[in-house]
């Protein structure tokens, strides 16, 4: 029988405001950002980037002993008219641009994938049906890296869809042209037993507009890194997040909006539910305004609502500015139960128990889902929010 | 005819590790149609009567019997209870963010009803019993009871009496912190149900005020846990000059 995990009830809460000369963000990290593995020692739990994580739930991805099986995950695309698929070898001079790997999985999945998938929207071309990525877990380890590149004044939306089961470090690039619009939708909808970890690097253009959406429900442990920078003034991100984490689950978000440019937008809003024993659920929300981005305007925020005894939720927002010529910063973070008041009330109006929690749950997320804008993918998720509900009564 | 009896009604909340009695029987009989007045000082007990008849979970009934129409109240759920017609505007309404007021009267009226109300009569419905209310339509987009006033939080408690038309309604302190204005429109909004003859309705209160709006047929005083004395609505006049201290000093203190 596996012993009882005593994992606080509850929540931590921290968060700050710096204004620095010197970048913390960047300096609390163990090694800066590198491509090559090598440059990460082996974390051992307590570095600033690794102490909520469960080391030993990596399966071998931190440490070097996850190999390629060949048969970790299947990978399908389909793309309207016009969108060009490719799969390169590693030496292909479009990888890598978007962002450099922050930590020593996100190296190892650039240091070992064999074979990169490209997806490129020509410049000006608009694209009514969005461009659907499937990758599917085999139950092997597997690691990967995919583009996709959006040319001056193309428009897609692309849906990155995980199933099945597998050990998985995979790192994604977004480059944006100038005046480009994308919207990702990033699902995490993983086998209990998977793993799944990865960076997210968007480099906005000028103009651009970079919407995404990170939608996490399954998996053993799933810890991304959704990242932005911007290569010209004028651009706008807005970084949505959805996550459901059950007993036993350990969902990891870790954002990154670097304000490298003058006059640029972001916009960060994650929430997550959780529910049963040792659910964690962790969020870090980091915006660094450098001295340089005059005219910044950004807001972050996470919701969390803990619907459950025995989950926890780790959620600290960081907002770094290192100058005062801004439009505006804030940030906001606040965790809360659904408790047995709650639930007394809606019951005390005829309404069951169940559908008292989904009435709070849907209440809760409505307004995230609707923002996606792709219906069969928000239809799915509402369906899969009304089955994790289910599984709990 | 619709009667709520409520039979030696024992009732026992845990606090600071210890079990402490609160109900020490009660008796009570309300017809459909007829308005009980509870009156008493505080910490008498007369929340306790209120949420033990809605099922809070806090409480634990040790004796007695409530029965809804011959029915075993007691060993409902909190929703059937409501289901089956017993209604209670609460003291203290709870936040439930995200839960928009439109949904959620729908959603309850809905569960109430046995089916969902045909849309376009349940928004005129809703529209108009807000307008007596003195609510602004903007109201209903709103979450349930964040940020709401207490004189919000009140008229949105009877917003949805008028709505669900409950056979029993138990008024919980409906006009604690209210002003005058609003406890007049608040009461017209109970007047207004009490007036189709179809509820009967347990008005819990600590003051004699809200009886000028709302004539009771019966007055009861609540005192250590029980009625200890019934009476027309000259009793609430004789607790409005004399106050409770015959009641509190007398020796029926447990």
């Amino acid at each position: 029988m596996a012993e009882a995990q005593n994992i606080p009830v509850g929540s931590t809460t921290a968060g700050q405001i710096a204004v620095a000369a010197e970048s913390t963000v960047a300096t609390r990290m163990s090694a800066p950002p590198s491509f090559d593995v090598a440059d990460f020692p082996v974390p051992h739990g307590r570095e600033e980037e690794w102490r909520f994580t469960p080391l030993e739930r990596l399966r071998g991805l931190h440490d070097g002993t996850a190999v390629a099986t060949g048969d970790g995950v299947k990978v399908d695309v389909q793309a309207p008219e016009g969108v060009v698929v490719e799969t390169v070898g590693r030496d292909d001079a479009r990888l890598g641009r978007a962002g450099t790997p922050v930590d020593r999985v996100a190296a190892q999945a650039y240091s070992a994938f064999e074979k990169a998938g490209v997806v490129t929207v020509p410049k000006e071309t608009v694209l009514t049906e969005p461009i659907r990525i499937a990758v599917h877990g085999e139950g092997g380890v597997a690691y990967g890296h995919q583009l996709v590149e959006l040319g001056a004044f193309a428009e897609a939306v692309v849906v990155i869809d995980h199933t099945g089961d597998a050990v998985l470090a995979a790192n994604v690039d977004f480059v944006l042209g100038d005046g480009a619009k994308l919207t990702v939708v990033s699902v995490q909808d993983w086998d209990d037993k998977a793993v799944h970890v990865g960076q997210h690097n968007a480099l906005i253009g000028r103009d651009a507009t970079f919407k995404s959406f990170v939608v996490t429900f399954g998996g053993d442990l799933v810890r991304l890194h959704p990242r932005v920078a911007y290569a010209g003034t004028g651009g706008e991100a807005e970084l949505f997040g959805l996550y459901f984490t059950d007993a036993g689950q350990h969902q990891e978000h870790r954002l990154l909006v670097d304000h490298n440019t003058p006059h640029c937008k972001s916009n960060v809003m994650y929430k997550g539910a959780l529910q049963g024993d040792n659910a964690h659920a962790v969020w870090i929300g980091d915006v660094l305004i450098e001295a340089k981005a005059e005219g910044t305007d950004t807001y972050e925020m996470n919701r969390n609502l803990v619907l459950t005894d025995g989950a926890r939720v780790d959620s600290v927002p960081n907002l770094e500015i290192e100058t005062g010529e801004i439009v505006g910063a804030g940030h906001a973070s606040a965790t809360g139960r659904f408790d047995d008041e709650q639930l007394f009330y809606l019951m005390a109006r005829g309404i069951p128990a169940d559908e008292a929690r989904r009435l709070v749950v849907r209440g809760f997320f409505a307004g995230l889902v609707q923002q996606i804008g792709v219906d069969d993918i928000e239809e799915r998720l509402l369906v899969k929010i009304d089955e994790e509900l289910e599984a709990s009564v | 005819m619709a009667t709520l009896e409520i039979r030696d009604l024992h009732v026992t909340v845990e606090a600071d590790n210890a079990t402490k009695e609160i109900l020490k029987g009660v008796d009570l009989t309300v017809k459909q149609g007829e308005t009980h007045a509870i009156m008493g000082p505080n910490g008498s007990g007369k929340s306790t009567l209120a949420y033990s008849l809605a099922g809070h979970p806090k409480y634990t009934v040790t004796g007695g019997t409530v029965t809804l129409d011959g029915e075993d109240v007691l060993e409902m759920s909190v929703d059937e209870r409501a289901r089956a017609g017993l209604f209670l505007a609460m003291q203290y309404p709870v936040e439930v963010p995200g839960v928009s007021v439109s949904n959620f009267l729908r959603t309850s009226a809905t569960a109430i009803r046995g089916e969902a109300p045909k849309l376009r009569t349940w928004v005129k419905e809703v529209k108009e019993t807000m307008e007596r209310l003195s609510m602004d339509p903007s109201f209903a987009e709103r979450n349930v009871n964040e940020g709401f006033s207490g004189g919000e939080k009140k008229r949105h408690e009877i917003l949805q009496l008028e709505l669900l038309k409950p056979k029993m309604a138990i008024l919980d302190e409906t006009d604690s912190g209210l002003d005058v204005d609003a406890l007049r429109i608040v009461s017209e909004g109970v007047n207004r149900v009490r007036e189709t003859g179809e509820v009967g309705t347990l008005l819990i209160t600590h003051y004699t005020r809200i009886l000028r709006y709302i004539k009771p047929d019966f007055v009861h005083v609540f005192s250590g846990g029980r009625i200890v004395e019934s009476g027309g609505a000259e009793l609430a006049d004789k607790l409005e000059n004399e106050g409770y201290e015959a009641y509190t000093k007398g020796g029926v203190s447990a």
